[in-house]
């Protein structure tokens, strides 16, 4: 093997370059419009980072990886655009590819006791976390009603839930629920969300207004995924290799937090009609 | 390491190159806050464009590989992005595609209105169907869209040259000839084809794209070195230029600036003041400056 090494070759498998090559493991219909498609690989992975999603012939798109253990991860996808129906119609034994993983992933220091702060699929970045983080005092999941609850059963620390229509828990807003821990006298050294950018920027100011350090993770429309192509440019900050995840820090100074985004033109438009065009 | 291009003075000859980054002022703004001397704006074109769907851009460790397929939001909708580079602190380059001469020129024209340091026209971009690359390997067609563009535009022109040319030098003097102020060389060497051999198909959905990063830069040398000796306006290198020894290289061949892109990926954006220093220490450790090195290579 050693004449394999040198030219383009190392010992490790490189996974951030042309695309590996998969096969669906399992697929896992999770709840309304939601399935989780298992790989058997040892991909080197942190929570918060993602991963770029090859199907050949269609697209590439940037989705996080929602379990990850030592020989396999997932990836859990919401059929919403033309894209992730496809990934949805994938079964056992059809090929996609991977490249990645990409960006910075999640700031965790031991003994920090956290809030962990999820709307919708935004759950799927904050379980990897959830299940590396010991010190989750406080769990909350928004969704749209009860069928749309990702993961029920899977981790150690019970959630509160809301949601939109009161099918499950308070209804209401996930940020109702973390105000009223807050309020309560829970303490958090940090809180973690992920959601749609309206709810971020919620629990941001929310997180502002007591005191407390945040951490979100961005979503823009990304080409390389490695920094360079510009496309996913957030105000000064490049979302696929300075974030996803963006720290109060960082988002105190990003003016186009919730705000602005770039459509695949590279135009700026205002956060709902880039969300508008992302959802066909 | 303050040096004078065309009428602009710049605080190092670090340039970052078209494509890469490009897409706000607040993103240059930070390129410049990191080194860089001269940034160029992703190329501009006639009409809205999304590009290509990805994968678009695949880094193969050499370099990389890219068919973004110049997505551009269209001359006529970039009033903001205009707005905000009014008041900037650092020279820009407006780089501009068209898939006509008149296409170049109108865009060119009101490009110019908007008073960058300097346009650039992208005659080489290999990524798309009908834009660029079939304007810049033949003679005549780079001459007429130079010539025409100059005429209606106030600021300097820079020509960006396809390594796809036959004989590179000769368009490099035409375009010279028709007006051109400045020549960047060089645009993406290729097309070429990545194949993943599990699912048997082309990785880029564009199946070919451009070749970029250390892999192609002894072709962009041997390019600048090649132009150098045809024309006498200044030359922006680039291609593959990743280290202070690379740019030191490439100013040897003849150029006055280095382009940065690829080298992102390997490097950060801090790569254009890792690269502005270790020239000056490589220059200082030889008791040289850069009017010294420059076009060295030449000397019989």
């Amino acid at each position: 093997m050693n004449d394999r090494q040198g030219i383009g070759m190392m010992t490790n498998p490189i996974t951030d370059q042309k695309p590996v090559m998969l096969r669906v493991m399992e697929k896992k219909t999770e709840n309304t419009g939601f399935a989780t498609l298992f790989f058997e690989y040892s991909l080197p992975f942190r929570p918060g980072r993602f991963i770029m999603v090859w199907i050949p012939g269609l697209d590439e798109k940037p989705y996080t990886i929602s379990l990850h253990d030592q020989d396999r991860f997932a990836v859990t996808i919401e059929a919403k655009g033309i894209f992730s129906k496809k990934a949805l119609t994938l079964e056992k034994g059809d090929l996609i590819g991977i490249r990645g993983p990409f960006g910075n992933g999640f700031e965790i220091k031991p003994g920090q006791s956290a809030a962990v702060v999820a709307g919708g699929c935004g759950m799927a970045p904050l379980a990897t976390l959830a299940d590396h983080l010991p010190d989750i005092t406080t769990f909350i999941h928004g969704a749209r009603s009860k069928e749309f609850i990702l993961f029920p059963g899977r981790f150690s620390v019970p959630r509160e839930f809301c949601t939109d229509d009161g099918s499950l828990g308070h209804k209401g807003l996930v940020t109702d629920l973390l105000e009223k821990n807050i309020v309560l006298g829970k303490h958090f050294d940090m809180v973690y969300a992920c959601g749609p950018e309206i709810m971020m920027y919620k629990v941001f100011e929310l997180c502002e207004t007591h005191g407390i350090p945040c951490q979100v993770s961005l979503e823009r429309y990304m080409r390389c995924g490695f920094g360079v192509c510009g496309a996913c440019v957030c105000g000064k900050q490049v979302v696929c290799k300075d974030g996803p995840v963006f720290h109060s820090r960082d988002l105190r100074k990003m003016k186009d937090f919730n705000t602005k985004a770039l459509l695949k033109s590279g135009k700026e438009v205002d956060l709902s009609q880039y969300f508008s065009w992302r959802c066909q | 390491m303050s040096i004078r291009f065309l009428h602009k003075i710049l605080k190092n000859p670090t340039v970052l190159a078209s494509g890469i980054l490009g897409n706000s002022k607040d993103i240059l703004e930070r390129v410049h806050e990191n080194g860089c001397g001269l940034m160029t704006l992703k190329s501009i074109g006639p009409e809205p464009r999304d590009g290509h769907k990805n994968p678009t851009v695949i880094d193969l460790g050499c370099g990389m590989i890219n068919a973004v397929g110049l997505p551009s939001p269209g001359y006529l909708n970039m009033e903001n992005e205009w707005e905000a580079l009014e008041n900037r602190n650092f020279p820009i380059i407006a780089s501009v595609y068209g898939s006509s001469i008149d296409e170049y020129r109108k865009v060119a024209e009101y490009v110019s209105s908007k008073k960058p340091d300097f346009i650039e026209i992208n005659i080489s971009c290999p990524n798309s169907e009908k834009h660029g690359m079939i304007f810049g390997i033949n003679r005549e067609s780079s001459r007429d869209v130079v010539s025409a563009v100059k005429k209606v535009i106030s600021v300097p022109l820079i020509v960006k040259l396809t390594p796809q040319a036959p004989d590179i030098a000769d368009i490099a003097r035409t375009c010279e000839d028709a007006g051109a102020d400045a020549i960047c060389a060089i645009n993406t060497l290729g097309p070429g084809m990545v194949i993943d051999i599990e699912s048997k198909r082309p990785v880029l959905s564009f199946k070919k794209g451009g070749l970029s990063g250390p892999m192609i830069k002894p072709v962009a040398v041997r390019c600048v070195f090649d132009i150098y000796k045809a024309v006498s306006i200044p030359i922006i290198g680039l291609g593959g230029i990743t280290t202070g020894e690379d740019a030191v290289e490439m100013v040897m061949a003849g150029a006055s600036l280095v382009g940065i892109g690829t080298a992102v990926r390997y490097r950060g954006i801090e790569v254009f003041q890792k690269v502005a220093g270790e020239m000056d220490d490589w220059l200082a450790d030889h008791a040289l400056s850069l009017t010294d090195i420059k076009g060295a290579a030449h000397n019989e």
